[in-house]
Formats: structure tokens, sequence, C-alpha cells
């Protein structure tokens, strides 16, 4: 074994026991560079989410129903992209390119929350997304709050802080509903059958099938596995449905008291996998319109590039 | 024909109001479409200013009109001829330039109108109007940044935002409208007088697109008709989709 190699391997010893030790790592640390890429494809994916995720929404603001939702809709979309530009920030921190990530996003290379393939049909969704899509994204988040990943870690800090405001609030849209009209309450029991089975696919693939887990887990930018997160959700949104009076679609679903949690169906991967790779019913509606948005504001960004060195040029002059 | 006070107010009042409600609506339309991240959360602030600025003045409408009417009953609930918005914020967003341009000549506006509303002896209309003049300053460096950016940018960008300004030119001259409705309440020192405002904004204007390298269209003719009620096509497709929620379930709470 050359010296190279040794050097290599005592880093990576180096590196283990500062995660082990839970010690920050920081952007001008050493870190393995399969660190670095998983990094780097989670938190894109992350912000990509975010981007992504302010459309099913969006669609909603100009036909809200009244100037209060309207208003919380408008700033609850302004976060996501808000978050969208910390999580950018963060990926930059770890030497990748903000544009080129998205450009990833745009050839289909990055993915991103297959939830935000599915479309918001009824003003009841902008509800259940909030309550189901934000809630389960919390239960994500929460422990990435913990990640080893300094930058990553304080990012989610604040998004998660915003987050439970939008839970919440999306639970309040569903439970009006629910104890509205009984046009209302229809809406919000449709809304939940069309959004329940892919929220509990948000939190990923089974533990047995998810090829990242074991590493990402060592490494402690999971903290908690894809299987372990999605109980955890179901336990906590179970009793929130029976609250309001809705029923959650799945037949299967009953109290475990030994486990003391919920056992539920088995999730359609077939769908999941799927919706993955870009046959969701609005996968092709998503990155066009991200990608329409980047190329029709291309002059707009080449006129501040050229306006900005003429100001640099004159200064100098 | 006489019109007394509290009629005066109301539609006074409801000019403002229908101003934000629609130019917000609007500028909402980008809502995840915006050229770059950073415009994104901006075009989507100032929608929210909008937001906030009409359902202030709406809830004023509805307490000075005092018929039980709600802002949201105000905002959902009445016909196309019945909003008084000028035409300029109504127009499309069309690309990136036509919006900056649209919300510049708004902005030049509503700065001066809000600096002499704040002064009004109705202390509740000069409370939102001070209110509103705080965001409607971040509004004007917004879009007299991007007038000068995109003017003095690329050539392709100096020829987009020119046939902006060409085009919504002919919208700005209804922003100085104003009939008994402003005399009654100007008399009253509640108003503010609108066509004293002309000669400031067309000096502050000309100063920013002098700076934008952009030149003032020559055609003198302006459109108007929003401030009476008489709009373009395009308000009935934004109100159809605005009141869509209110008019397929009527009477209930959201």
């Amino acid at each position: 074994m050359d010296m190279k190699n040794i050097n290599l391997e005592d880093k990576e010893r180096e590196f283990q026991a500062k995660i082990d030790a839970d010690i920050r790592i920081e952007p001008n640390d050493w870190m393995p560079d399969s660190y670095r890429k998983t990094l780097i494809r989670q938190i894109s994916q992350h912000a990509h989410s975010e981007i992504v995720g302010m459309l099913p929404e969006g669609n909603w603001v100009t036909r809200a129903p009244n100037l209060r939702r309207k208003a919380v809709l408008l700033a609850k979309v302004q976060d996501e992209a808000g978050h969208g530009l910390y999580l950018y920030s963060a990926v930059e921190t770890l030497g990748a390119d903000r544009e080129d990530t998205i450009d990833d996003l745009h050839s289909g290379k990055a993915k991103y929350s297959s939830i935000f393939n599915y479309p918001t049909l009824t003003w009841a969704d902008m509800g259940t997304v909030g309550w189901l899509v934000d809630g389960a994204a919390i239960m994500n988040q929460v422990p990435l709050c913990r990640c080893s990943y300094g930058p990553y870690a304080r990012a989610m800090v604040r998004v998660c802080k915003e987050e439970s405001f939008h839970q919440r609030q999306g639970f309040e849209i569903i439970a009006g509903l629910a104890n509205g009209t009984p046009e209302q309450k229809e809406l919000a029991q449709d809304s939940l059958n069309r959004w329940w089975w892919p929220a509990l696919m948000m939190f990923g693939p089974s533990d047995e099938n998810s090829k990242h887990t074991a590493q990402s887990i060592k490494w402690k930018i999971k903290r908690e596995t894809n299987d372990e997160l999605r109980q955890k959700f179901v336990d906590v949104t179970v009793p929130q449905a029976e609250m309001i009076g809705l029923v959650i679609p799945d037949k299967d679903l009953k109290w475990n008291e030994e486990k003391q949690g919920y056992d539920y169906g088995e999730i359609n991967w077939d769908e999941f996998m799927n919706v993955i790779q870009g046959n969701g019913p609005c996968n092709k509606q998503r990155v066009d319109a991200r990608r329409n948005a980047k190329e029709n504001g291309m002059w707009v960004r080449e006129a501040a590039t050229a306006y900005a060195e003429k100001r640099q040029a004159k200064k100098a002059s | 024909m006489e019109i007394n006070k509290q009629d005066a107010l109301f539609e006074f009042v409801l000019r403002i109001a229908d101003d934000s409600l629609i130019l917000g609506h609007r500028i909402s339309e980008w809502c995840g479409h915006g050229p770059i991240l950073e415009e994104d959360i901006a075009l989507t602030n100032i929608a929210l200013d909008f937001v906030g600025q009409a359902t202030n003045f709406y809830d004023y409408a509805a307490k000075v009109e005092g018929k039980c009417r709600t802002a949201d009953d105000l905002a959902f609930l009445r016909f196309e001829r019945e909003y008084k918005n000028v035409l300029l914020v109504e127009q499309p967003n069309g690309h990136f330039g036509d919006t900056i341009a649209r919300q510049f000549f708004f902005d030049v506006f509503r700065k001066l109108f809000f600096e002499e509303l704040a002064k009004s002896t109705d202390e509740e209309l000069a409370g939102i109007a001070e209110k509103s003049l705080l965001e409607t300053k971040y509004h004007l460096r917004h879009s007299s940044e991007w007038m000068i950016r995109l003017g003095d940018g690329t050539e392709e960008s100096h020829a987009k935002i020119q046939e902006s300004v060409d085009t919504l030119w002919r919208y700005t001259g209804e922003l100085f409208f104003s009939n008994e409705v402003d005399a009654l309440l100007l008399n009253e020192k509640i108003g503010v007088d609108i066509a004293a405002l002309k000669r400031p904004w067309e000096k502050q204007v000309r100063e920013i697109l002098g700076e934008a390298t952009i030149e003032i269209p020559a055609h003198a003719w302006q459109q108007a008709g929003g401030r009476t009620g008489v709009h373009s096509e395009h308000l009935g497709y934004l109100l159809t989709e605005l009141q869509y929620m209110q008019r397929a379930y009527p009477g209930m709470e959201w």
C-alpha cells in the first residue's frame, strides 16, 4: 500500500471519529468525496423539492377563497422559495454551482420529492398539502437539524420553524372544511383520499430497499430510517384525522397495542417507482414549468449581468 | 349629480382597494415562474403587500358603506362593472419587462398618492396610507432598479423594455383621473389633489427612464375607463379566477 492510500485511510478514520463524537463538519474541513457527493445530491434534491413545491400551491394562489387565505398562501409559497434559497446556498458550500444543480433538475438527472408530481385539484388540497405534505416534511427534517454537516443542519433549523407553521395552517384549513357544510366535508375527505398514500411515499423506499440509508446513518446525515419516520408520521396523523372526523383511506389501518403504533396497509411501490421515474401525473408539467421559467428569464439575467459590468467599468474609469 | 360625502368616501376607498387587489392578483400569477429565484421571492412579497393593502382598504370601505358587507364581499362578490381599478393594473403580466414597467408606472404614482393621503384629516385613511407608503417605497426602488437594469442592460433587454413602455404608456394617463368624488373629498381635506400629482410623476418617470436610456413614447393618446367601471377585456377573466370559489360555493366560510 502506498503512502497516499495510508494517508487517505487515516483521514477517513479521523473523519468518522469526528462524526462519532458529534462534531459538526464544516465547509473547509476535509471530507470523503462520497460524503460530499451524497450531501450535494441530498441537499440539492431538497432545494429542488422546495422550488418545485411552489407550483402545486401556486396553482391556487389566484383562486384562494378569501383575502386572508390568499395572503397566507402567498406567504407560505414565499417561505418555500426562501427555503430553496438557503438550501442552494448550503449546496454551494460544498463546491457545487447552483445553476448546474438546477440544470440537473431540468434534464431529469436530479430528483425532487415525488409528492409534487400530484395535481392540486381542489381548494381542499391546500389544506391537505399543508397538513400531510408539510407534516411529513417536518418528520423528515427535524432529525436533519442534527445532521453532521453544519450548513445543512443550520438551514434546517430555520426551515423547520416555518414548516411547522405551514403544517398548522394546512390542518386549520382542512379542519374547517371537515366541520363545514356537507360539500366542504366531501372536499376534505376526497382530498385526504388522494394525498394519503403519496404522503406515505414521501419517506422513500422501505428500509430493505433503500440503497443510501445505511451509509447515511453512519455519517449522521440521516438520523432515522425511512420506515421509522413513516411510522412516526402515521402515528401522529391518524388521531388528527379522527379528531376532525375524516377517514384514512386504508382498510388495513389498525392500532397495534404491542408496538404502541398503527399497522398500516402495503404501499403501492409500483406507483412510487413510476412517479420517481417521471411517470407521475404532473412530472412533465412541473419540470417544464421550471425549465420555462429559467429559459424565459435568460434575457433578464443577462441584462442584470451586463448592467452590473457596465457599472463596474464606469467606476473603474 | 349630487353625491354625498359617505358615498364619495366609499367610492374613493374602493378605487384604492381595487387597484391594490387587481395588481396584487396579477403579480401573484408569477408565483413559481420568476426569472430567478430571488425575483420569485421579491414578486411574491410584493403581491402579498398588495393583498394586505387591499384588505385594509376594503375593511375601511365596508365600514364606510355601513351595509354589513365585509372586505371579502367587496373583493370577491361584485360584478365586473363595479370594479374601479385603473386599466393599467389589470393588464396581463406579459414578460418580466412588461410586469416591471407596469409596476414602475404604478409605484411612482402610488408613492406620491400615499404621501398626500397620509396627510388626510380622516385618521383611519391616513393611517393605512402611511403604513402602505413604507411598502410602496420598497416597491418603487425594486421596479426602478429593474427599469434601469433592463433599459441599460443588453440590446435585447433594451428593446424589450422599450416595447413594454410603448405599450403601457397609454394607460398611465388614467392614474390622474378625478371627478366629483375627488373634488368633494379634497374640499373636506380627506382626499388627494390627484391632478397635481401628474407633474411630479412625469418628472420622476423621466428621470428613471433617462437613466435607463428608454424613450418616452411620442403618441399622446391615453386610454381610460377603469375608474368608471369600463374595463379592458382582461378583467373579466381575472375576476372569473379570483371569484371562482365564492361563486361556486356561495356563502361558505373557508
